[in-house]
């Protein structure tokens, strides 16, 4: 099975090769490193840019004016921030523009905690990134879904943040890709050696065409108690959340929700009128955080079907996540936490 | 009625030219000169007499259109003004030159919002921005979505044009970028032309271009223009630069650089000549700092009254005049038709209806995808 790096990588470059991607560029990016993860690892188009966000991404809106397409890294999201203008210009593009010049360009930067990544490597931007309105915002938590994500980003004609969730990134995954290799084999083709790469040439599989819609969430785990709805690096902690409760007769229905703009409502609401129960889980900060607005739309809309408040559990309001295993683990949410968060939502008698 | 007027004028012009080669006055150089060097006074005779009357036309007629949309924020017609007057003789001779086209074959504009004479010189219509100030449904540019000067002509490759002041410096970038890769397959590519004030080059996007235009062996077609009028809102140049020139940054790039007399059409003129010509020639970037005026200070939010300066359009109009290539009265005349063109245009536009409020959802996304969470 491939990582989620690798999968990434494999989707860039059927944009290269199919999708009419031009640039694929950032922060040691281009050869030799291909990506401080490995995400670029033997690309034709990736190259090295100056080490210079604000211009990493003004160069990615010069190009979508152009009529290319690219696809732009900022190394981390602790680094985006003094971008924000730009994305600002990038989601307003088209609108501002009245419909005149759209956008057609995708970023992507790792985020969360689980590294050991200290004050500037740890940070999260979904929740910033919902309040970029213009933008569609994803966040995979498989391999697979990071495969279908980054091809549906790349043929969408609307700026697309792709949040890569930084502690998943060497995770296989448990679904293949269609046309996926077995795992040896693909190390062997698109995974660059140790040392002296300069005249190794990755060998692409011939991947299917797959896609993820934006928009679109998946049930991961089916429940009836209790909804508990996530993305990214806390999915899987949610999914053994799940299974641990489980064995105490406790049946929690998990979604992923893979994008968080647009995101599927449809399914949410469908889940928590089943459950009359939920939790929303993610490791931005928690105050003004993006389940805090999903919290808030169930409230709104599903009041009288629930059994219990809805609650979001979330990284604490701190200015940063401290490098020692004891700070990181006491600011953003863990397997414990998850679990008794479920337990008392689930203990809330109506 | 104006067109009457103007052309009434223009006739003027044409039959004095006239009357003077048939008294045996020598014909003036053409368009053949175009390449000949400039001399240090400029010479009339390096443009043809057309083109000087045209360049003087374009000067006025977007002069009186900014005094227009001045006027038109004073009587409460509009929210607010941003402009340039006091420029006209750097951007009309810029809108004069450009290579207008769509896509990266053709030059890129990124302007900030001090462009009304580069537009008008491109063939920018009264009404176009008369509708952009007074935010009606019929902007072509913003659809009542932004402020005066916030152009935006996709067919001419000018991009839209936003507030801040220096984002425009980065974008270039990207375009130079498309535009250098079709030059490397040697097709037809045009250059990324940036413009922005002294205040905008003291931020870091300014910085951006200079580095990102510079690398060996991946220089960008980026003509990079600052016009430094001396202000940054409030703030003199003074207290914002400790360089003396702005143009001087770029040499520690390699960049060729320019410091010109930004109020002289002419000296623009072949600057902005030679600088494209020498980046389309060697997919190098230029940077080149024009010294002009603002005449009526930055925006309504000091007043937009008319202040001191040297006023390009007064001391072209002088020189044409003691040249004898148009006859005093001349300017006036033209003036006067222009107002009432641009009076009798802010009295349609005013009748015409703004936006509708339902329209906020429109073009969020590409195809109107609706970005409505509550419809979610």
């Amino acid at each position: 099975m491939a990582t989620m790096v690798q999968a990434i990588r494999m989707a860039l470059h059927h944009g290269e090769k199919n999708l009419g991607v031009t640039d694929i560029f950032g922060e040691d990016v281009g050869a030799p490193l291909g990506g401080a993860f490995t995400a670029t690892q033997g690309l034709e188009t990736a190259w090295n840019s100056p080490l210079d966000e604000r211009g990493i991404i003004s160069t990615a809106i010069g190009l979508g004016l152009a009529g290319d397409r690219c696809v732009a890294e900022i190394q981390f999201c602790d680094y985006i921030f003094n971008t924000v203008d730009l994305l600002k210009i990038a989601g307003n593009m088209l609108w501002t523009s009245n419909g005149q010049y759209n956008m057609p360009i995708v970023v992507m930067t790792p985020v969360g905690a689980g590294i050991r990544g200290s004050v500037y490597h740890s940070h999260s931007f979904d929740s910033w990134a919902t309040r970029l309105p213009g933008w569609k915002v994803v966040m995979p938590s498989t391999p697979l879904d990071a495969y279908g994500l980054m091809v549906s980003a790349i043929k969408d004609p609307n700026p697309v943040l792709f949040l890569k969730p930084k502690a998943l990134l060497r995770v296989r995954g448990e679904e293949l890709i269609p046309g996926e290799p077995d795992e040896k084999t693909l190390k062997s083709m698109i995974d660059a050696p140790i040392g002296d790469r300069s005249k190794w040439k990755a060998r692409w599989p011939d991947l299917g065409e797959f896609e993820i819609p934006i928009g679109q969430g998946k049930i991961v785990r089916e429940g009836v108690d209790i909804t508990v709805v996530s993305y990214g690096r806390t999915l899987p902690l949610c999914v053994k959340a799940a299974a641990e409760l489980a064995e105490q007769g406790r049946s929690v229905e998990v979604i992923d929700l893979r994008s968080m703009y647009p995101y599927d409502w449809a399914m949410i609401r469908d889940s928590v009128r089943k459950t009359g129960r939920v939790l929303f889980v993610n490791e931005d900060t928690e105050v003004t955080n993006f389940g805090e607005h999903l919290a808030y739309r169930v409230t709104q809309e599903l009041f009288y079907e629930l059994q219990a408040r809805p609650r979001v559990l979330a990284g604490k309001n701190l200015p940063g996540i401290g490098l020692h295993p004891n700070l990181e683990e006491a600011s953003v949410p863990h397997l414990e936490d998850i679990k008794h968060e479920l337990e008392l939502v689930l203990a809330e008698v109506p | 009625m104006r067109q009457t007027q103007v052309a009434k004028a223009k006739a003027n012009v044409k039959a004095d030219a006239k009357a003077k080669l048939a008294a045996g006055s020598k014909p003036r150089a053409k368009i053949a000169v175009k390449t000949a060097k400039p001399t240090k006074e400029r010479a009339l005779t390096l443009l043809s007499k057309p083109q000087l009357v045209n360049m003087m036309d374009l000067m006025v007629k977007s002069r009186v259109l900014e005094e227009r949309l001045i006027k038109i924020y004073k009587a409460g017609d509009a929210f607010f003004w941003i402009g340039g007057p006091g420029e006209e003789a750097f951007g009309v001779p810029l809108g004069l030159l450009v290579d207008k086209g769509q896509g990266p074959s053709h030059d890129y504009l990124h302007l900030h919002y001090r462009a009304t004479p580069t537009l008008v010189a491109m063939g920018m219509s009264y009404i176009d921005s008369i509708r952009l100030i007074m935010n009606r449904a019929t902007d072509p540019s913003t659809g009542g979505r932004n402020f005066a000067n916030h152009y935006c002509y996709p067919q001419w490759n000018v991009v839209p044009v936003g507030s801040p002041i220096e984002v425009q410096y980065g974008m270039a970038i990207g375009t130079g970028i498309s535009q250098r890769r079709l030059k490397m397959k040697k097709q037809k590519s045009g250059v990324s032309i940036v413009t922005g004030g002294d205040a905008g080059s003291a931020e870091g996007d300014f910085a951006s271009c200079l580095i990102w235009s510079s690398r060996p062996e991946k220089e960008l077609p980026l003509y990079i223009t600052v016009q430094n009028n001396k202000w940054g809102i409030s703030t003199p140049y003074s207290e914002q630069h400790g360089e003396k020139n702005v143009a001087d940054r770029g040499k520690a790039f390699g960049i060729r650089t320019n410091v010109v007399n930004g109020n002289d059409p002419i000296e623009t003129y072949f600057q902005i000549q030679g600088d494209l010509e020498y980046i389309k020639k060697n997919t190098r970037p230029v940077l080149t700092e024009f010294q002009v005026s603002r005449l009526y200070g930055h925006s309504s939010a000091s007043g937009a009254n008319r202040e001191n300066g040297d006023d390009p359009i007064e001391l072209f109009e002088k020189r044409l005049v003691d040249s004898k290539f148009v006859k005093p009265g001349f300017v006036k005349e033209l003036w006067t038709a222009y107002d009432t063109e641009s009076r009798q245009i802010s009295d349609i536009v005013r009748a015409e209806a703004g936006p509708l409020s339902d329209t906020i959802w429109d073009h969020v996304y590409v195809d109107n995808e609706n970005a409505d969470w509550r419809k979610f």
